[in-house]
């Protein structure tokens, strides 16, 4: 039975004692406790089902390293799968469920799968559903994602708030051990700015659970020690609950702080992700211990012996009443020794190594202990549940086992350090023969810039070196490795560090450990089909040796056929062994072999953390612009431009948006329109060389534009593409304002820096991205001179004073104001811009004075069926990034005088110029009707692929309001030479639509309206 | 080769796995080989495939510099689909979508191809055009794609959240016949029939030079030695700059790192990809339950194979936008690929100025769907100088501009 014990418990406070539930089962436990540790003391030791096989699984680990205790918490838009429960803090009211399993954890019908195991060997799904075809998308498949997966998934969006944080630091040290303690004391001394981060609620790691003795007290006292000192430097922080999660290049390294996961109900950040700049790391991030791999391995009961130490000593909690320990090494007899310490029951220690341990042994002995010498474990007893292990010799095959009764395993395989954020970016490994651990080559870590390392091991997490290899893990060397470690970084940093004491500590003699990767030695195929390695993805020692038959040798491909690792504690407990095991297989050397990529995060963080605050309204920036409101309440519909939101028209009353359209676009025609135009772009070129820049930017020649004209203006990739249009003002002789389309504006802006900071230099010419400082509104429409003119003001905006394609600045109505124009609706029309702040007043203003002249606002859908009745080309529509200016019939766009601009070398190419080249035509479709968006025309047969001869597409296509009747635009071959002829295009419902070719310009083609 | 099925499965258990052979050889290096392809990746062990079925070149060593698979093919998010714009395009994914329609059965090996539908989001206005405009193109192409409204989106897909604050969905492109396959199996399936067919898989072994003489190539150098060829195909990837150097000649390609995340396990809950390119991100959902999560490249150049994170970011937060019910997930495990993209985001599949060097790469972000078509263009151009499949794809198109431009047609192409 699994019990709380009566004493004791370093992390639990008996005075709060909290409730939750689990499987809807209500259960006490204490503050303090963790979500497996109450589990634990409620005598829950199974508490999931495997992945593949459904088998039973219970509570292995009290850390990350965790693979079987994942359970469904909360509820609502507050549940969560997958939450590990070794690092769950519990509070009052929490609530669990198990996973993976139907009905019930106890009565499983997916545990069929057992049954069927010896047929669902690693790889199995690659060779068999594979007749007959359709039964793997409709039969098999189903099956198989429906016994997969783990937890429940969410249903609901998130109640929860998570936040960023930015942080900056001289040294970040990882960790909360006594390494990172040292290594916090030893750095701080020079000054220089310190961070040490711990992921668990508490200072200190193993040592105190493992009765260290420093400077002659407990490891607990001397931590609490440490932290005060640290507590009170200035140049010191200290964080708990805040994991490494990952390391990346340039020291930038992610921080995952769970700030309130242990108390929901606070008004906090639910998580933090810490993007954290640091110039050094100190990884100290401990080690964790190696399960066993003997055959039934697997049974809820079987655990890590350091966990079952710390689950008595943390929290008072006894996982078994009689523990069997089994070990390789030295270590475990500490767990044997809590446990006889807190007056339960040891029935044995098994050894595999002949001669035993060292002083602990001894230690251990002197309670009556029995120790079993080069002995292994070769079968478990118990359904769900350990009822007994049998003994026998590790050098054997396992016959005739001795039975011993017991309701706990507690196992040592050795140790492996945590080398995952060293190896993040790129830091090496060695192989540590004598401890069998992979440890971080302070040789090659992984480099900044300067090629300097940016990250140091310490402690544990560094390993041993290997001429000290002898020493074993022990305290002694943790601590001289943290203040090794600290002092060099320091050193590294320009600083040095004050004489930071070593402290002194109590070691215990030791054996070395004795690498065993199966248990027993020789055992055959039937035991080795019941040695788990992986306990989650249910990936046994049979199947690491059958990948390596099959000819899967690398590292990677075993892992990749067999999932080990892959689960979601990403081999923390299996990957050293599955290796041990595949480099046997393959008779070489396990670092030959080598290990499988460490990647971030460190253990799973939430996507939701990931994200931040930038959620629902706050995704992405909304763009406003300063009559954004107004069209709000107003009727508008809007479209997503960029990060602008526009309205694509006004909605008055019942309308639908295409009445709505065509009421905007005849009263324009008719009366007066005005449009927001504040989106468009407005980009200011000036200085010495502006003329000679835009020149370059722009197809046309806009140097000689005079001062107070405009001038519409064409820009290409440098692949000679159309990439962006629009107007060009000359303000003064070294100035230019240059619109641009709305999505390109911050595009066309890094453009023009992208060239004048990387390839001109020394150019005199600097640009602003003015686009959010005017307001521009265009007044459009026969009666547009009229309502300006009522405004009144210094802007003489009459025919002669301001032309077609001129400008002008003045004041209007008392406000400053410049007025452009222009026309990109074939009226009347001007542009007239005023600073942002004063927009709303202005449109105000104009939509009351332009009352008596049948004002109305309209939206861009007006704006684009307007311009193409016109035949004007929109970017985005008639372009594609594919058409290049004189497809669309601009080559008066286009200078001849000029030697060079970006693009003109590439319309030279031969593709460019051939005559094959689709052209700009205008489409009218035999009976009126408005021509699918998107279609192509086709000609007669197929190509030498097949497809159907296309001919031609159409890029824009509206019902004309002022036409009544379909109008489009579109690219066809021989286009220009082929007015009159009718082309067929097909649509994707079957049906074809005729449309005649006939020139773009559908309205107003002498340009009287806009001249008037 | 001893054929792979349940029957087979079910006698070996019996004997608890111990006849199961190597699924492919591991031989050392002859001096001499009728072709070599360079890169054991999906796109070079599906050259040599069809080098031997379809042209009865047999006489052939793929060499690799790590282990078979192990680059982008093994790294990729497995989408696979053939809805793109051009002409080139559709039909040589469409080729290569129709073989995977029956790749498991012709390689007697289960690449788990999961025709599970591809739903690309439309979200603005402008991609709505877009995607009716792919519709009408690929119906002349022979690539059967649909335009969807939302409603049928939410039944396809139904934890999407269709009006988000910023970018309600308007619809999507559905190619009913897209899906997923299992990246790794598809290395290993090929891999298998082309060691069967007695071609020589030779893995760590890195080619360092290619030898030529009077512009023809003759062989290559590498970790193992020298080896000859009358043919070499360089299908590498990331690395297609460096080796071209080796072989003297230019590639307008940059390598560039594009990242990819998966979550923990969950039961399922999504049965279609998606890929929503205005927020920038897509997702599915593997038969493990993981989901499966990608997003865009890197902004720099490098050769590194390491996931940064400034791109998670970006996509996570899209796709939470997309579907609010993962927030409460967790990032299992980030990665990145090197991908090497074109300046038209289309493949290079071409004769080089070397004599008999053939070139297969660029397929950038999304060359994992084209893998068996781009085998059998890459075969047939290598053993008759000319496919049609391919030739669009030369590297003269860079030259006469004549390019094949993807990006048209959607921001992301995976
Ligand atoms: C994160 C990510 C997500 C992706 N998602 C998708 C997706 O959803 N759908 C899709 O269709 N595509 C996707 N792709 C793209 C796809 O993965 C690639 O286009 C495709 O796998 C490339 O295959 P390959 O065989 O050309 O290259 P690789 O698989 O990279 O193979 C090239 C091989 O060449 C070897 N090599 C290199 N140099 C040498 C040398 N000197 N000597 C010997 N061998 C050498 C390499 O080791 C490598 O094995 C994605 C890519 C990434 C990185």
């Amino acid at each position: 039975m699994s019990t709380r014990l009566d004493h004791g418990g370093r992390l639990i406070d008996r005075d709060r004692p909290v409730t939750f539930r689990f499987n809807g089962k209500k259960m006490p436990g204490f503050a303090g406790d963790t979500v497996a540790s109450a589990l634990l003391a409620n005598d829950r030791v199974m508490v999931g089902r495997s992945f593949k096989y459904h088998r039973p699984r219970g509570i292995v680990a009290a850390g990350p390293e965790e693979p079987n205790a994942l359970l469904n918490m909360g509820r609502g838009p507050r549940f969560e799968p997958n939450q590990r429960a070794t690092t769950t803090e519990l509070f009052d009211g929490l609530e669990a469920e198990s996973q993976n399993h139907w009905p019930s954890l106890e009565y499983d019908v997916g545990a069929i799968n057992q049954l069927a195991s010896r047929l669902l060997p690693a790889g199995f799904y690659y060779k068999t559903f594979i007749h007959p075809r359709p039964a793997w998308k409709h039969v098999f498949e189903p099956v198989i994602r429906n016994s997969a997966g783990l937890g429940k998934a969410p249903k609901d969006g998130d109640a929860d708030r998570y936040e960023h944080f930015y942080w900056f630091t001289d040294i970040l040290i990882v960790g909360g051990g006594i390494a990172g303690l040292q290594a916090a004391l030893t750095a701080a001394t020079s000054g220089l700015r310190v961070t040490l981060i711990e992921q668990t609620a508490h200072w200190g790691g193993r040592a105190p659970v493992d009765g260290a003795e420093i400077d002659g007290e407990w490891a607990d006292e001397w931590v609490q020690g440490a932290v005060q000192a640290l507590e009170t430097m200035p140049n010191v922080t200290l964080r708990t609950r805040l994991m490494g999660a990952g390391v990346y290049d340039h020291g930038y390294v992610l921080g995952y702080e769970r700030v309130s996961d242990h108390s929901p109900a606070d008004d906090q950040p639910r998580h933090r992700l810490w993007k954290i700049r640091a110039r050094q790391v100190i990884t100290a991030t401990g080690a964790i211990e190696r399960p066993l791999s003997f055959p039934g391995n697997d049974l809820p009961g079987v655990m890590l012996a350091s966990a079952v130490r710390d689950y008595a000593v943390n929290f008072a909690v006894s996982p078994g009443q009689r523990t069997v320990v089994v070990t390789n090494n030295d270590d475990a007899y500490l767990t044997a020794l809590a446990l006889v310490d807190v007056g339960q029951t040891v029935p044995a220690i098994v050894d595999a190594r002949p001669a035993g341990g060292g002083e602990l042994a001894q230690e251990v002995a002197n309670h009556g202990v029995e120790v079993h010498l080069g002995a292994a474990i070769a079968g478990v007893t118990g359904r769900s549940r350990v009822e007994g292990v049998k003994i026998t010799a590790q050098t054997g095959t396992g016959t005739d086992p001795t039975e011993i009764a017991c309701d706990c395993v507690a196992m040592s395989g050795g140790w492996s350090p945590v080398v995952h954020l060293w190896s993040h970016c790129g830091g090496k490994l060695t192989w540590n023969a004598p401890l069998a651990m992979f440890q971080p080559d302070p040789e090659r870590p992984p480099t900044g810039a300067d090629g300097q390392g940016f990250v140091t091991a310490a402690g544990v997490a560094a390993g041993v070196p290997i001429e000290r290899a002898g020493e074993g893990l022990s305290n002694f060397q943790t601590l001289r490795s943290a203040t090794e470690a600290a002092q060099s970084v320091c050193v590294r940093l320009g600083r040095s560090v004050g004489d930071a004491a070593m402290p002194a500590v109590r070691e215990v003699e030791t054996a070395p450990l004795a690498p065993v990767w199966i248990m027993p030695d020789g055992a055959d195929i039937r035991l080795r089909e019941k040695m788990w390695l992986d306990f989650q993805n249910d990936v046994k020692v049979s199947d690491v040796q059958l990948a390596a038959q099959e000819g899967f040798e690398s590292v990677e491909h075993t892992k990749r056929y067999t999932t080990l690792g892959m689960a979601t504690d990403q081999g923390k407990l299996s990957n050293i062994n599955g290796l041990a095991v595949l480099s046997k297989a393959l008779d070489a050397e396990i670092p030959q072999v080598g290990t499988t990529t460490f990647r971030p995060p460190y253990t799973p963080i939430s996507m939701a953390a990931i994200a931040g605050e930038a959620r629902g309204k706050t995704f992405q920036p909304l763009r406003r612009t300063p009559m954004h409101d107004w069209h709000a309440a107003n009727g508008a519909h809007w479209e997503p431009v960029g990060h602008w939101r526009r309205p694509y028209c006004y909605l008055h009353g019942s309308e639908t948006p295409e009445q709505a359209v065509a009421r905007e676009v005849r009263n324009t025609r008719a009366n007066l329109g005005l449009l927001d135009a504040s989106t468009l772009g407005k980009i200011v070129v000036k200085g010495p060389d502006a003329c000679r820049f835009v020149d370059m930017l722009y197809t046309n020649k806009m140097s000689t534009l005079k001062p107070g004209r405009c001038r519409y203006g064409l820009m290409c990739s440098e692949n000679g593409f159309l990439s962006d249009d629009g107007v060009v003002a000359r303000i003064d002789a070294q100035t230019f304002l240059c619109h641009t389309t709305s999505g390109g504006a911050d595009r066309i802006h890094a453009w023009m820096e992208d060239w004048l900071q990387c390839e001109w230099w020394d150019w005199q010419v600097y640009t602003a991205n003015l686009t959010e400082q005017y307001a521009q509104i265009a007044v459009v429409g026969p009666n547009a001179r009229k309502v300006l003119e009522k405004l009144g003001g210094s802007l003489d905006v009459s025919r002669e004073a301001l032309p077609f394609m001129g400008w002008a600045a003045g004041r209007l109505a008392g406000f400053d104001a410049r007025a452009y124009r222009i026309s990109f609706s074939g009226e009347l029309s001007y542009e007239i811009s005023v600073p942002a702040a004063t927009g709303a007043e202005f449109w105000d203003l104009l939509i009351e004075a332009g009352e008596e002249f049948g004002a109305m606002p309209y939206g861009t859908e007006a704006l684009h069926v307007m311009r193409a009745e016109k035949g004007f080309i929109m970017i985005g529509d008639e372009t594609d990034g594919t058409v290049i200016p004189q497809d669309l019939g601009l080559d008066w766009a286009i200078s001849k005088k000029k030697d060079d601009y970006l693009g003109k070398r590439a319309q030279e190419r031969s593709h460019m110029t051939d005559p094959e080249r689709w052209k700009l035509v205008g489409l009218e479709t035999m009976d009126g009707s408005v021509l699918p968006d998107g279609a192509y025309a086709v000609g007669a047969g197929t190509n030498a692929n097949g497809q159907r001869n296309m001919v031609g597409r159409v890029t824009s296509t509206y019902h004309s309001p002022t036409l009544d009747k379909g109008i489009a635009m579109g690219l066809v071959l021989h286009g220009s030479d082929r007015m009159g002829e009718v082309l067929e295009f097909p649509g994707t419902d079957g049906k074809t639509t005729r449309a005649r070719i006939v020139d773009p310009v559908f309205y107003d083609p002498a340009g009287e309206k806009q001249n008037a | 080769m001893r054929r792979y099925s349940a029957f087979a499965i079910a006698r070996e258990a019996l004997r608890h796995h111990k006849g199961w052979e190597r699924a492919w050889r591991s031989p050392e290096p002859r001096p001499r080989y009728d072709a070599i392809i360079v890169g054991a990746g999906g796109h070079g062990l599906a050259t040599a495939y069809f080098l031997g079925k379809n042209h009865g070149l047999k006489n052939v060593a793929i060499i690799e510099k790590g282990w078979l698979g192990g680059g982008n093919t093994g790294r990729n998010t497995t989408i696979i689909r053939s809805n793109y714009l051009q002409d080139p395009s559709a039909a040589i994914y469409e080729k290569a979508r129709s073989l995977y329609e029956t790749i498991s059965q012709d390689l007697n090996y289960n690449v788990m191809f999961s025709p599970r539908g591809v739903i690309m989001l439309a979200q603005t206005h402008h991609e709505v055009r877009g995607y009716q405009r792919t519709a009408h193109a690929n119906a002349l192409q022979g690539v059967q794609t649909e335009w969807i409204g939302p409603e049928r989106v939410k039944e396809l897909c139904p934890i999407i959240n269709l009006d988000g604050p910023r970018y309600p969905v308007l619809g999507g492109l559905w190619q009913a016949r897209g899906g997923t396959a299992r990246h790794d199996a598809v290395a290993w399936g090929y891999a298998r029939a082309c060691s069967a067919m007695g071609m020589d898989i030779i893995q760590q072994c890195e080619v360092t030079g290619v030898r030529s003489s009077n512009g023809q190539v003759m062989g290559v150098e590498t970790t193992k030695g020298p080896i000859d060829c009358d043919k070499l195909g360089v299908v590498v990837a990331g690395h297609s700059g460096v080796l071209a150097e080796m072989a003297g000649f230019r590639l307008p390609i940059e390598s560039v790192s594009l990242q990819a995340l998966v979550s923990e396990p969950i039961k399922p809950c999504m049965d279609v990809v998606v890929m929503a390119n205005t927020v920038h991100g897509y997702m599915s959902q593997s038969d493990k339950g993981e989901m499966v999560i990608g997003g865009g490249t890197d902004g720099y150049n490098n050769y590194t194979q390491r996931g940064s994170f400034h791109h998670v970011e970006e996509t996570v937060r899209a796709l939470i936008e997309t579907f609010p019910m993962i927030s409460r997930l967790k990032m299992l495990r980030q990665w990145g690929g090197i991908v090497d993209v074109t300046g038209d985001r289309s493949p290079i599949i071409s004769k080089t100025p070397l004599g008999n060097c053939f070139i297969n790469c660029g397929w950038g972000t999304g060359g994992f769907k084209a893998i068996p078509g781009s085998g059998w263009a890459m075969a047939e151009l290598m053993a008759k100088g000319g496919s049609t499949l391919a030739d669009a794809f030369s590297l003269d198109r860079f030259r006469e501009g004549r390019f094949i431009d993807e990006s048209v047609a959607a921001g992301v192409a995976h």
